[in-house]
Protein backbone atom coordinates (compact mmCIF):
# COMPACT_ATOMS: atom_id res chain seq x y z
CA UNK A 1 0.00 0.00 0.00
CA UNK A 2 2.47 2.32 1.06
CA UNK A 3 5.25 3.72 -1.33
CA UNK A 4 6.57 6.32 1.00
CA UNK A 5 7.78 9.67 -1.57
CA UNK A 6 10.48 12.14 -0.80
CA UNK A 7 7.81 14.61 0.67
CA UNK A 8 6.37 12.16 2.97
CA UNK A 9 10.24 11.39 4.53
CA UNK A 10 10.97 14.55 4.14
CA UNK A 11 7.60 15.25 6.39
CA UNK A 12 8.91 12.59 8.89
CA UNK A 13 12.93 13.67 8.88
CA UNK A 14 11.24 16.74 10.21
CA UNK A 15 9.03 15.42 12.92
CA UNK A 16 12.18 13.17 13.69
CA UNK A 17 14.39 16.34 13.95
CA UNK A 18 17.12 14.30 11.75
CA UNK A 19 18.80 16.74 9.52
CA UNK A 20 18.72 14.39 5.80
CA UNK A 21 20.24 15.73 2.71
CA UNK A 22 18.10 15.94 -0.60
CA UNK A 23 19.88 12.59 -1.95
CA UNK A 24 19.59 11.11 1.51
CA UNK A 25 15.98 11.53 1.27
CA UNK A 26 15.92 9.48 -1.94
CA UNK A 27 17.67 6.39 0.24
CA UNK A 28 15.53 6.73 3.05
CA UNK A 29 12.24 6.63 1.24
CA UNK A 30 13.39 2.66 -0.50
CA UNK A 31 14.64 1.47 2.56
CA UNK A 32 11.81 2.60 4.65
CA UNK A 33 9.16 1.28 2.32
CA UNK A 34 10.61 -1.92 2.07
CA UNK A 35 9.98 -1.99 5.77
CA UNK A 36 6.39 -1.04 5.59
CA UNK A 37 5.85 -2.94 2.59
CA UNK A 38 7.63 -5.80 5.39
CA UNK A 39 5.10 -4.86 7.97
CA UNK A 40 2.19 -4.88 5.94
CA UNK A 41 1.21 -8.51 6.44
CA UNK A 42 -0.47 -7.46 9.80
CA UNK A 43 -2.98 -6.18 8.22
CA UNK A 44 -4.40 -9.80 7.35
CA UNK A 45 -4.89 -10.33 11.23
CA UNK A 46 -8.16 -10.71 12.45
CA UNK A 47 -8.05 -8.81 15.73
CA UNK A 48 -11.87 -8.26 16.32
CA UNK A 49 -12.58 -7.61 19.73
CA UNK A 50 -8.34 -7.64 20.77
CA UNK A 51 -7.57 -5.04 23.35
CA UNK A 52 -4.36 -3.35 22.63
CA UNK A 53 -1.58 -4.97 24.48
CA UNK A 54 0.84 -2.53 25.80
CA UNK A 55 2.49 -3.65 28.62
CA UNK A 56 3.39 -7.86 29.07
CA UNK A 57 3.86 -6.58 33.20
CA UNK A 58 1.01 -7.71 34.70
CA UNK A 59 1.06 -5.28 37.14
CA UNK A 60 -0.75 -1.94 38.08
CA UNK A 61 1.80 0.56 38.19
CA UNK A 62 2.54 1.37 41.46
CA UNK A 63 2.13 4.40 43.72
CA UNK A 64 4.62 6.33 46.10
CA UNK A 65 4.23 8.81 48.22
CA UNK A 66 4.79 12.74 46.44
CA UNK A 67 7.88 13.36 48.37
CA UNK A 68 11.52 14.92 47.64
CA UNK A 69 14.11 12.25 47.80
CA UNK A 70 16.83 13.46 46.36
CA UNK A 71 17.92 16.68 45.29
CA UNK A 72 21.23 19.71 45.83
CA UNK A 73 23.15 17.82 42.45
CA UNK A 74 23.82 20.81 39.73
CA UNK A 75 26.81 19.64 39.45
CA UNK A 76 25.85 16.10 38.27
CA UNK A 77 23.14 16.86 36.34
CA UNK A 78 25.37 19.56 34.35
CA UNK A 79 28.65 17.18 34.27
CA UNK A 80 27.50 15.85 30.67
CA UNK A 81 26.34 18.97 28.95
CA UNK A 82 27.51 19.79 25.94
CA UNK A 83 27.56 23.83 26.85
CA UNK A 84 26.11 25.45 30.60
CA UNK A 85 26.24 28.68 31.83
CA UNK A 86 25.83 30.09 35.82
CA UNK A 87 24.56 26.68 36.46
CA UNK A 88 21.90 26.51 33.66
CA UNK A 89 22.01 24.59 30.12
CA UNK A 90 22.91 26.62 27.43
CA UNK A 91 19.83 26.57 24.32
CA UNK A 92 19.89 28.59 21.06
CA UNK A 93 18.33 31.69 21.30
CA UNK A 94 14.40 31.11 21.06
CA UNK A 95 12.67 33.93 21.73
CA UNK A 96 13.76 37.31 19.75
CA UNK B 1 48.49 -24.55 35.71
CA UNK B 2 45.23 -23.67 34.97
CA UNK B 3 43.88 -21.42 32.15
CA UNK B 4 42.06 -18.68 34.30
CA UNK B 5 40.39 -17.62 31.76
CA UNK B 6 39.04 -20.38 30.55
CA UNK B 7 36.79 -21.46 33.59
CA UNK B 8 33.57 -21.68 34.36
CA UNK B 9 32.13 -19.25 36.57
CA UNK B 10 31.24 -21.85 38.97
CA UNK B 11 34.72 -23.26 38.79
CA UNK B 12 36.21 -19.54 39.64
CA UNK B 13 33.98 -19.09 42.39
CA UNK B 14 34.99 -22.46 43.69
CA UNK B 15 38.65 -21.55 43.41
CA UNK B 16 38.98 -18.58 44.59
CA UNK B 17 36.41 -19.54 47.87
CA UNK B 18 39.22 -22.87 48.18
CA UNK B 19 42.65 -19.90 47.91
CA UNK B 20 43.78 -21.70 44.49
CA UNK B 21 44.33 -18.15 43.03
CA UNK B 22 42.88 -14.87 43.83
CA UNK B 23 40.44 -12.14 42.44
CA UNK B 24 43.44 -10.01 41.72
CA UNK B 25 45.16 -13.11 39.93
CA UNK B 26 41.99 -13.82 37.81
CA UNK B 27 41.36 -10.31 36.72
CA UNK B 28 45.28 -10.25 35.92
CA UNK B 29 44.88 -13.20 33.81
CA UNK B 30 42.37 -11.56 31.75
CA UNK B 31 43.19 -8.42 31.63
CA UNK B 32 45.94 -10.38 29.48
CA UNK B 33 43.86 -11.90 27.44
CA UNK B 34 41.88 -8.58 26.64
CA UNK B 35 44.92 -7.48 25.45
CA UNK B 36 45.67 -10.27 23.53
CA UNK B 37 42.20 -10.18 21.79
CA UNK B 38 41.81 -6.43 20.89
CA UNK B 39 41.49 -7.64 16.96
CA UNK B 40 37.79 -8.61 18.08
CA UNK B 41 36.85 -4.94 19.03
CA UNK B 42 34.62 -6.76 21.68
CA UNK B 43 35.37 -3.99 23.89
CA UNK B 44 34.46 -0.46 23.35
CA UNK B 45 37.18 0.31 26.48
CA UNK B 46 38.60 -1.36 28.81
CA UNK B 47 38.56 -0.47 32.32
CA UNK B 48 42.01 -2.69 33.76
CA UNK B 49 42.58 -0.04 36.35
CA UNK B 50 39.28 -0.20 37.56
CA UNK B 51 38.85 -4.15 37.79
CA UNK B 52 42.57 -4.18 39.39
CA UNK B 53 40.76 -1.82 42.34
CA UNK B 54 38.11 -4.26 42.38
CA UNK B 55 39.52 -7.12 42.41
CA UNK B 56 41.60 -5.95 45.77
CA UNK B 57 38.63 -5.46 47.14
CA UNK B 58 36.78 -7.96 46.68
CA UNK B 59 39.75 -10.43 47.77
CA UNK B 60 40.31 -8.04 50.88
CA UNK B 61 36.37 -8.89 51.46
CA UNK B 62 36.77 -12.12 51.21
CA UNK B 63 39.44 -12.61 53.95
CA UNK B 64 37.26 -10.87 55.95
CA UNK B 65 34.59 -14.40 55.13
CA UNK B 66 32.52 -11.93 53.75
CA UNK B 67 31.84 -13.33 50.24
CA UNK B 68 28.72 -12.26 46.96
CA UNK B 69 27.11 -14.72 44.62
CA UNK B 70 30.32 -13.52 42.53
CA UNK B 71 32.85 -12.36 44.60
CA UNK B 72 36.01 -11.55 42.38
CA UNK B 73 34.52 -12.77 39.62
CA UNK B 74 35.62 -10.76 36.53
CA UNK B 75 33.09 -10.18 33.87
CA UNK B 76 32.48 -7.53 31.07
CA UNK B 77 29.37 -4.83 31.13
CA UNK B 78 27.26 -4.26 27.46
CA UNK B 79 28.17 -0.18 27.25
CA UNK B 80 24.13 0.21 26.78
CA UNK B 81 24.76 0.30 31.05
CA UNK B 82 25.04 3.30 32.78
CA UNK B 83 28.83 2.58 35.06
CA UNK B 84 29.61 5.86 37.34
CA UNK B 85 32.18 7.75 36.38
CA UNK B 86 32.82 5.21 33.39
CA UNK B 87 32.30 6.03 29.63
CA UNK B 88 28.35 4.87 28.56
CA UNK B 89 28.03 5.20 24.77
CA UNK B 90 25.23 2.63 23.72
CA UNK B 91 27.74 2.03 20.76
CA UNK B 92 26.49 5.44 19.59
CA UNK B 93 28.63 8.57 18.30
CA UNK B 94 26.04 10.93 19.76
CA UNK B 95 26.37 9.58 23.61
CA UNK B 96 30.45 9.70 22.85
CA UNK B 97 32.76 10.79 26.13
CA UNK B 98 29.45 10.70 28.37
CA UNK B 99 30.37 9.62 32.02
CA UNK B 100 26.94 8.92 33.69
CA UNK B 101 26.82 10.25 37.82
CA UNK B 102 24.65 7.02 38.75
CA UNK B 103 24.69 3.19 38.51
CA UNK B 104 22.52 0.99 36.65
CA UNK B 105 20.54 -1.26 39.17
CA UNK B 106 21.97 -4.28 37.39
CA UNK B 107 25.59 -3.27 37.48
CA UNK B 108 24.73 -2.24 41.09
CA UNK B 109 23.17 -5.68 41.86
CA UNK B 110 26.60 -7.42 40.10
CA UNK B 111 29.26 -5.26 42.13
CA UNK B 112 27.19 -5.57 45.36
CA UNK B 113 27.20 -9.37 44.64
CA UNK B 114 31.47 -8.68 44.32
CA UNK B 115 31.66 -8.78 40.65
CA UNK B 116 34.42 -6.82 39.12
CA UNK B 117 34.14 -5.25 36.12
CA UNK B 118 37.33 -5.81 33.09
CA UNK B 119 35.54 -3.19 30.39
CA UNK B 120 32.38 -2.15 28.41
CA UNK B 121 31.18 -4.28 25.65
CA UNK B 122 30.98 -3.26 22.19
CA UNK B 123 27.54 -3.75 20.62
CA UNK B 124 24.73 -2.34 17.93
CA UNK B 125 24.08 1.25 18.10
CA UNK B 126 21.51 1.53 21.46
CA UNK B 127 21.03 -2.36 20.14
CA UNK B 128 19.66 -1.93 17.18
CA UNK B 129 20.94 -5.02 15.23
CA UNK B 130 21.59 -8.51 14.94
CA UNK B 131 25.60 -8.41 13.61
CA UNK B 132 27.11 -5.91 15.69
CA UNK B 133 28.00 -3.97 12.61
CA UNK B 134 25.78 -0.70 13.65
CA UNK B 135 28.66 0.54 16.20
CA UNK B 136 30.56 3.20 15.79
CA UNK B 137 32.89 2.31 17.29
CA UNK B 138 33.66 -0.68 14.94
CA UNK B 139 32.61 -4.07 13.99
CA UNK B 140 33.31 -6.68 16.43
CA UNK B 141 34.83 -9.82 15.06
CA UNK B 142 33.37 -13.18 16.10
CA UNK B 143 36.40 -15.39 17.52
CA UNK B 144 34.91 -18.64 15.59
CA UNK B 145 35.55 -19.09 11.85
CA UNK B 146 34.48 -20.96 9.46
CA UNK B 147 36.24 -23.03 6.26
CA UNK B 148 36.60 -19.76 4.22
CA UNK B 149 38.34 -18.05 7.03
CA UNK B 150 36.25 -15.39 6.26
CA UNK B 151 35.79 -12.72 9.72
CA UNK B 152 31.81 -13.51 10.52
CA UNK B 153 29.67 -11.65 12.90
CA UNK B 154 29.45 -12.37 16.53
CA UNK B 155 25.54 -11.59 16.05
CA UNK B 156 23.98 -8.75 18.12
CA UNK B 157 22.78 -6.51 19.82
CA UNK B 158 25.14 -7.74 22.83
CA UNK B 159 28.17 -9.01 20.01
CA UNK B 160 30.90 -7.49 22.05
CA UNK B 161 29.61 -9.82 25.20
CA UNK B 162 29.16 -12.86 23.14
CA UNK B 163 32.71 -12.53 21.72
CA UNK B 164 34.21 -11.72 25.12
CA UNK B 165 32.69 -14.93 26.64
CA UNK B 166 33.61 -16.74 23.37
CA UNK B 167 37.42 -16.11 23.28
CA UNK B 168 38.60 -15.90 26.91
CA UNK B 169 38.05 -12.23 27.71
CA UNK B 170 35.67 -12.44 30.32
CA UNK B 171 34.07 -15.62 32.29
CA UNK B 172 30.45 -13.71 31.33
CA UNK B 173 28.97 -10.64 30.65
CA UNK B 174 25.90 -8.89 30.69
CA UNK B 175 23.59 -8.67 27.55
CA UNK B 176 20.52 -6.80 27.00
CA UNK B 177 17.78 -8.65 24.81
CA UNK B 178 15.00 -6.93 23.15
CA UNK B 179 14.14 -9.09 19.82
CA UNK B 180 16.98 -11.81 20.19
CA UNK B 181 19.80 -9.67 21.17
CA UNK B 182 21.39 -11.86 23.87
CA UNK B 183 19.97 -15.25 22.49
CA UNK B 184 21.34 -14.90 19.12
CA UNK B 185 24.44 -13.58 19.31
CA UNK B 186 24.97 -16.61 22.22
CA UNK B 187 24.10 -18.72 19.63
CA UNK B 188 26.54 -17.44 16.87
CA UNK B 189 29.45 -17.39 19.00
CA UNK B 190 28.82 -20.58 21.06
CA UNK B 191 28.02 -19.65 24.61
CA UNK B 192 25.04 -19.93 26.77
CA UNK B 193 22.31 -16.81 26.82
CA UNK B 194 19.24 -16.10 29.01
CA UNK B 195 17.00 -13.20 28.74
CA UNK B 196 15.07 -13.53 31.47
CA UNK B 197 11.20 -12.66 31.85
CA UNK B 198 10.07 -9.08 31.73
CA UNK B 199 10.67 -7.33 34.78
CA UNK B 200 12.85 -9.62 36.16
CA UNK B 201 15.69 -7.58 36.13
CA UNK B 202 15.81 -3.93 36.35
CA UNK B 203 15.67 -1.21 33.54
CA UNK B 204 16.89 1.40 36.02
CA UNK B 205 20.28 3.12 34.24
CA UNK B 206 20.07 0.64 30.96
CA UNK B 207 19.97 3.33 28.32
CA UNK B 208 16.52 2.36 27.05
CA UNK B 209 15.86 1.32 23.39
CA UNK B 210 12.25 -0.41 23.51
CA UNK B 211 10.94 0.17 27.06
CA UNK B 212 8.10 -2.42 26.62
CA UNK B 213 10.62 -5.39 25.64
CA UNK B 214 14.10 -4.49 26.86
CA UNK B 215 15.45 -6.99 29.49
CA UNK B 216 19.01 -7.46 30.65
CA UNK B 217 20.40 -10.94 31.60
CA UNK B 218 23.39 -13.04 31.52
CA UNK B 219 26.07 -14.53 28.82
CA UNK B 220 27.79 -17.39 30.15
CA UNK B 221 29.46 -20.42 28.98
CA UNK B 222 27.44 -22.91 30.99
CA UNK B 223 23.76 -22.76 32.14
CA UNK B 224 24.50 -23.29 35.92
CA UNK B 225 26.69 -19.97 35.07
CA UNK B 226 23.59 -18.37 33.43
CA UNK B 227 21.27 -19.18 36.86
CA UNK B 228 24.69 -17.97 39.15
CA UNK B 229 24.48 -14.68 37.11
CA UNK B 230 20.74 -14.08 37.05
CA UNK B 231 20.84 -14.79 40.62
CA UNK B 232 23.13 -11.55 40.98
CA UNK B 233 21.33 -9.33 38.64
CA UNK B 234 17.38 -9.78 39.54
CA UNK B 235 15.48 -8.54 41.80
CA UNK B 236 12.96 -5.55 42.55
CA UNK B 237 13.49 -2.49 41.98
CA UNK B 238 11.59 0.67 42.90
CA UNK B 239 13.14 2.86 40.03
CA UNK B 240 11.73 0.70 37.44
CA UNK B 241 7.69 1.06 37.96
CA UNK B 242 7.94 -2.29 35.58
CA UNK B 243 10.19 -4.18 37.28
CA UNK B 244 8.33 -7.08 38.95
CA UNK B 245 7.94 -7.39 43.00
CA UNK B 246 8.54 -11.31 43.24
CA UNK B 247 11.21 -12.77 45.05
CA UNK B 248 14.89 -14.26 43.56
CA UNK B 249 14.85 -18.04 43.69
CA UNK B 250 18.06 -19.85 43.74
CA UNK B 251 17.96 -20.31 40.17
CA UNK B 252 21.18 -23.05 40.80
CA UNK B 253 19.05 -25.30 42.82
CA UNK B 254 16.64 -25.67 39.99
CA UNK B 255 19.44 -27.23 37.91
CA UNK B 256 18.24 -30.87 39.45
CA UNK B 257 19.43 -32.31 36.30
CA UNK B 258 15.76 -34.26 36.49
CA UNK B 259 12.96 -33.88 33.64
CA UNK B 260 11.12 -36.86 34.02
CA UNK B 261 7.47 -35.89 32.82
CA UNK B 262 8.12 -32.91 32.03
CA UNK B 263 6.01 -31.78 28.73
CA UNK B 264 8.44 -29.96 26.59
CA UNK B 265 5.95 -28.33 23.32
CA UNK B 266 7.45 -28.08 20.19
CA UNK B 267 6.19 -25.72 17.92
CA UNK B 268 5.22 -26.79 14.24
CA UNK B 269 5.20 -22.74 13.14
CA UNK B 270 8.45 -22.87 13.44
CA UNK B 271 9.56 -24.95 10.71
CA UNK B 272 9.53 -22.48 8.61
CA UNK B 273 9.65 -22.49 4.82
CA UNK B 274 13.81 -22.10 3.79
CA UNK B 275 14.47 -23.34 6.93
CA UNK B 276 18.49 -24.78 6.01
CA UNK B 277 18.48 -28.57 6.78
CA UNK B 278 20.94 -28.75 9.57
CA UNK B 279 19.00 -26.64 11.50
CA UNK B 280 16.28 -29.06 11.57
CA UNK B 281 18.54 -31.67 12.20
CA UNK B 282 19.92 -30.07 15.13
CA UNK B 283 16.31 -28.96 16.34
CA UNK B 284 15.47 -32.46 16.02
CA UNK B 285 18.57 -33.97 18.07
CA UNK B 286 17.58 -31.76 20.72
CA UNK B 287 14.08 -33.04 20.89
CA UNK B 288 15.39 -36.65 21.07
CA UNK B 289 18.02 -35.74 24.19
CA UNK B 290 15.37 -34.49 25.80
CA UNK B 291 12.90 -37.74 25.26
CA UNK B 292 15.75 -39.55 26.32
CA UNK B 293 15.94 -38.01 29.08
CA UNK B 294 12.20 -38.90 30.15
CA UNK B 295 10.50 -35.71 28.79
CA UNK B 296 7.13 -35.78 26.92
CA UNK B 297 7.31 -34.07 23.62
CA UNK B 298 4.15 -32.92 22.41
CA UNK B 299 2.88 -31.09 19.51
CA UNK B 300 1.98 -26.92 20.00
CA UNK B 301 0.34 -24.41 17.84
CA UNK B 302 1.54 -20.74 17.68
CA UNK B 303 -0.61 -19.84 15.22
CA UNK B 304 0.47 -15.80 15.12
CA UNK B 305 4.30 -16.51 14.54
CA UNK B 306 4.61 -16.19 11.05
CA UNK B 307 3.39 -11.97 12.41
CA UNK B 308 5.48 -11.66 15.30
CA UNK B 309 8.29 -9.67 12.92
CA UNK B 310 6.11 -7.30 11.73
CA UNK B 311 4.59 -6.60 14.84
CA UNK B 312 8.39 -6.41 16.37
CA UNK B 313 8.94 -3.73 13.43
CA UNK B 314 6.83 -1.40 14.59
CA UNK B 315 5.99 -1.81 18.30
CA UNK B 316 10.10 -1.48 18.87
CA UNK B 317 10.84 1.39 16.08
CA UNK B 318 7.95 3.66 18.02
CA UNK B 319 8.67 3.46 21.21
CA UNK B 320 12.71 3.67 19.99
CA UNK B 321 11.30 6.71 18.34
CA UNK B 322 10.01 8.26 21.79
CA UNK B 323 12.83 6.87 24.12
CA UNK B 324 15.44 8.13 21.44
CA UNK B 325 13.97 11.66 21.34
CA UNK B 326 16.17 12.64 24.86
CA UNK B 327 19.31 12.69 22.69
CA UNK B 328 18.74 16.59 21.79
CA UNK B 329 22.15 17.92 21.92
CA UNK B 330 21.39 20.23 25.14
CA UNK B 331 21.69 18.09 28.19
CA UNK B 332 24.54 15.31 27.56
CA UNK B 333 26.01 14.19 24.49
CA UNK B 334 27.24 15.28 21.00
CA UNK B 335 26.25 18.75 20.10
CA UNK B 336 26.38 20.17 16.38
CA UNK B 337 25.15 23.90 15.71
CA UNK B 338 26.57 26.52 13.82
CA UNK B 339 26.61 30.57 14.18
CA UNK B 340 22.78 31.95 14.30
CA UNK B 341 21.15 28.24 14.12
CA UNK B 342 17.44 27.50 15.66
CA UNK B 343 17.03 25.30 18.14
CA UNK B 344 15.37 23.28 15.21
CA UNK B 345 18.77 23.01 13.42
CA UNK B 346 20.66 22.26 16.47
CA UNK B 347 18.43 19.66 17.50
CA UNK B 348 18.59 18.08 13.75
CA UNK B 349 22.62 18.65 12.89
CA UNK B 350 23.09 16.73 16.66
CA UNK B 351 20.87 13.89 15.78
CA UNK B 352 21.97 13.14 11.73
CA UNK B 353 25.84 13.93 13.21
CA UNK B 354 25.09 11.52 15.80
CA UNK B 355 23.16 8.81 15.30
CA UNK B 356 23.49 5.63 12.87
CA UNK B 357 22.21 5.10 9.68
CA UNK B 358 19.86 1.86 11.26
CA UNK B 359 19.27 4.08 14.18
CA UNK B 360 18.02 7.31 12.32
CA UNK B 361 16.04 4.72 10.55
CA UNK B 362 14.53 2.78 12.95
CA UNK B 363 13.34 6.66 14.60
CA UNK B 364 11.81 7.69 11.16
CA UNK B 365 9.94 4.09 11.07
CA UNK B 366 8.73 4.95 14.70
CA UNK B 367 7.58 7.88 14.04
CA UNK B 368 6.00 7.51 11.35
CA UNK B 369 3.99 4.67 12.83
CA UNK B 370 2.72 6.87 15.75
CA UNK B 371 2.10 9.93 13.40
CA UNK B 372 -1.43 10.94 12.76
CA UNK B 373 -3.31 9.07 10.38
CA UNK B 374 -0.94 6.14 10.99
CA UNK B 375 -1.16 5.36 14.53
CA UNK B 376 -4.61 2.77 14.19
CA UNK B 377 -3.48 1.26 11.19
CA UNK B 378 0.52 0.52 12.55
CA UNK B 379 1.12 0.97 15.93
CA UNK B 380 -2.56 0.25 17.33
CA UNK B 381 -2.73 -2.76 14.84
CA UNK B 382 0.59 -4.28 15.65
CA UNK B 383 -0.54 -3.82 19.30
CA UNK B 384 -3.68 -6.36 18.53
CA UNK B 385 -1.70 -8.61 16.82
CA UNK B 386 0.69 -8.36 20.13
CA UNK B 387 -1.71 -9.59 22.26
CA UNK B 388 -2.68 -12.55 19.70
CA UNK B 389 0.64 -13.74 20.33
CA UNK B 390 0.65 -12.97 23.62
CA UNK B 391 -2.33 -15.34 24.08
CA UNK B 392 -1.02 -18.20 21.80
CA UNK B 393 1.79 -18.65 24.27
CA UNK B 394 -0.24 -18.54 26.48
CA UNK B 395 -2.26 -21.32 25.35
CA UNK B 396 0.39 -23.23 24.93
CA UNK B 397 1.38 -23.16 28.40
CA UNK B 398 -2.12 -24.41 29.71
CA UNK B 399 -0.60 -27.77 28.52
CA UNK B 400 3.38 -27.60 28.36
CA UNK B 401 5.83 -26.56 30.71
CA UNK B 402 8.53 -25.45 27.76
CA UNK B 403 8.88 -24.94 24.59
CA UNK B 404 11.81 -26.43 22.04
CA UNK B 405 12.79 -24.24 19.32
CA UNK B 406 16.05 -22.67 16.89
CA UNK B 407 17.31 -19.84 18.42
CA UNK B 408 18.36 -18.49 14.71
CA UNK B 409 17.68 -19.85 11.26
CA UNK B 410 21.98 -19.38 10.76
CA UNK B 411 24.99 -19.94 11.86
CA UNK B 412 26.81 -16.80 12.27
CA UNK B 413 27.75 -14.78 8.33
CA UNK B 414 30.33 -13.23 7.10
CA UNK B 415 30.49 -9.19 7.81
CA UNK B 416 28.50 -7.21 5.14
CA UNK B 417 25.93 -9.99 5.03
CA UNK B 418 22.59 -8.68 5.17
CA UNK B 419 24.09 -5.34 4.59
CA UNK B 420 21.79 -4.42 1.74
CA UNK B 421 18.18 -4.65 2.66
CA UNK B 422 17.06 -3.80 6.76
CA UNK B 423 14.71 -6.07 5.99
CA UNK B 424 17.02 -9.23 4.71
CA UNK B 425 19.24 -8.05 8.44
CA UNK B 426 15.71 -8.64 10.23
CA UNK B 427 14.78 -11.86 9.47
CA UNK B 428 17.44 -13.42 11.54
CA UNK B 429 15.54 -12.60 14.64
CA UNK B 430 12.20 -14.59 13.23
CA UNK B 431 12.81 -17.70 16.08
CA UNK B 432 13.62 -14.95 19.51
CA UNK B 433 11.04 -11.92 18.62
CA UNK B 434 8.00 -13.73 19.67
CA UNK B 435 9.19 -14.91 23.00
CA UNK B 436 10.29 -11.13 23.44
CA UNK B 437 6.36 -9.74 22.44
CA UNK B 438 5.30 -12.11 25.34
CA UNK B 439 7.89 -10.92 27.46
CA UNK B 440 8.68 -14.71 28.29
CA UNK B 441 12.06 -16.26 29.77
CA UNK B 442 14.30 -17.61 27.06
CA UNK B 443 17.67 -19.11 26.78
CA UNK B 444 20.06 -20.25 24.28
CA UNK B 445 22.52 -23.02 24.67
CA UNK B 446 24.91 -24.52 21.79
CA UNK B 447 24.08 -28.35 20.81
CA UNK B 448 25.68 -28.50 17.72
CA UNK B 449 27.85 -27.64 14.86
CA UNK B 450 27.10 -26.35 11.36
CA UNK B 451 28.53 -27.88 8.49
CA UNK B 452 31.51 -24.99 8.59
CA UNK B 453 32.27 -25.99 12.49
CA UNK B 454 29.84 -23.22 13.67
CA UNK B 455 27.95 -23.40 16.89
CA UNK B 456 24.59 -23.70 16.66
CA UNK B 457 22.06 -22.82 19.67
CA UNK B 458 18.57 -24.15 20.67
CA UNK B 459 16.53 -21.80 22.72
CA UNK B 460 13.87 -22.88 25.39
CA UNK B 461 10.92 -20.80 26.39
CA UNK B 462 9.11 -20.73 29.61
CA UNK B 463 6.41 -19.58 31.22
CA UNK B 464 7.07 -15.87 32.94
CA UNK B 465 9.16 -16.10 35.72
CA UNK B 466 9.47 -19.89 35.63
CA UNK B 467 13.05 -19.40 34.91
CA UNK B 468 13.74 -22.15 36.63
CA UNK B 469 12.40 -24.94 34.34
CA UNK B 470 13.83 -23.13 31.58
CA UNK B 471 17.48 -23.45 33.82
CA UNK B 472 16.64 -27.18 34.26
CA UNK B 473 15.96 -28.12 31.33
CA UNK B 474 18.79 -26.57 29.93
CA UNK B 475 21.13 -28.29 32.09
CA UNK B 476 19.76 -31.62 30.90
CA UNK B 477 20.13 -30.89 27.15
CA UNK B 478 23.72 -29.31 28.23
CA UNK B 479 24.62 -32.27 29.50
CA UNK B 480 23.11 -34.49 26.49
CA UNK B 481 24.56 -32.15 23.86
CA UNK B 482 27.97 -32.01 25.50
CA UNK B 483 28.92 -29.60 23.18
CA UNK B 484 33.00 -28.96 23.92
CA UNK B 485 33.81 -27.12 20.13
CA UNK B 486 35.86 -23.78 21.44
CA UNK B 487 37.33 -21.52 18.75
CA UNK B 488 40.28 -21.78 17.14
CA UNK B 489 43.14 -21.02 19.73
CA UNK B 490 40.66 -21.48 22.60
CA UNK B 491 41.13 -25.13 22.89
CA UNK B 492 42.12 -26.42 26.16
Amino acid sequence: MSSLDKETVRRIAFLSRINVSEEGLGELAGDLTRILDFVEELQEVDVEGCDPLTSVADLTLPMRKDEVTDGNIQQKVLSNAPMTDAGCFVVPKVVE
Amino acid sequence: MTDLTNLTLAEARDGLAKGDYTSVELTEAHIKSMEAHRNLNAYIIETPGKAIEMAKASDAKRAKGDAGKMEGLPIAIKDLFCTEGVQTTAASHILEGFKPEYESTVTTNLFNNGAVMLGKANLDEFAMGSSNTSSYYGNVINPWKGKDGKDLVPGGSSGGSAAAVAAGMALAATGTDTGGSIRQPASYCGIVGLKPTYGRCSRWGIVAFASSLDQAGPMTRTVRDAAIMLGAMAGHDAKDSTSAPVAVPDFEAALTGDIRGMKIGIPKEYRVDNMPEEINKLWDNGIAMLRDAGAEVVDVTLPHTKYALGTYYIVAPAEASSNLARYDGLRYGQRVMDEGDSLDDMYMKSRAAGFGKEVQRRIMIGTYVLSAGYYDAYYNKALKVRRRIYEDFATAFGTVDAILAPTAPSAAFAIGENEDDPVKMYLNDVFTVPASLAGLPGLSLPTGLSSEGLPLGLQLIGKPFDEETVLRVGGVLETAANFTAKPAGQEG
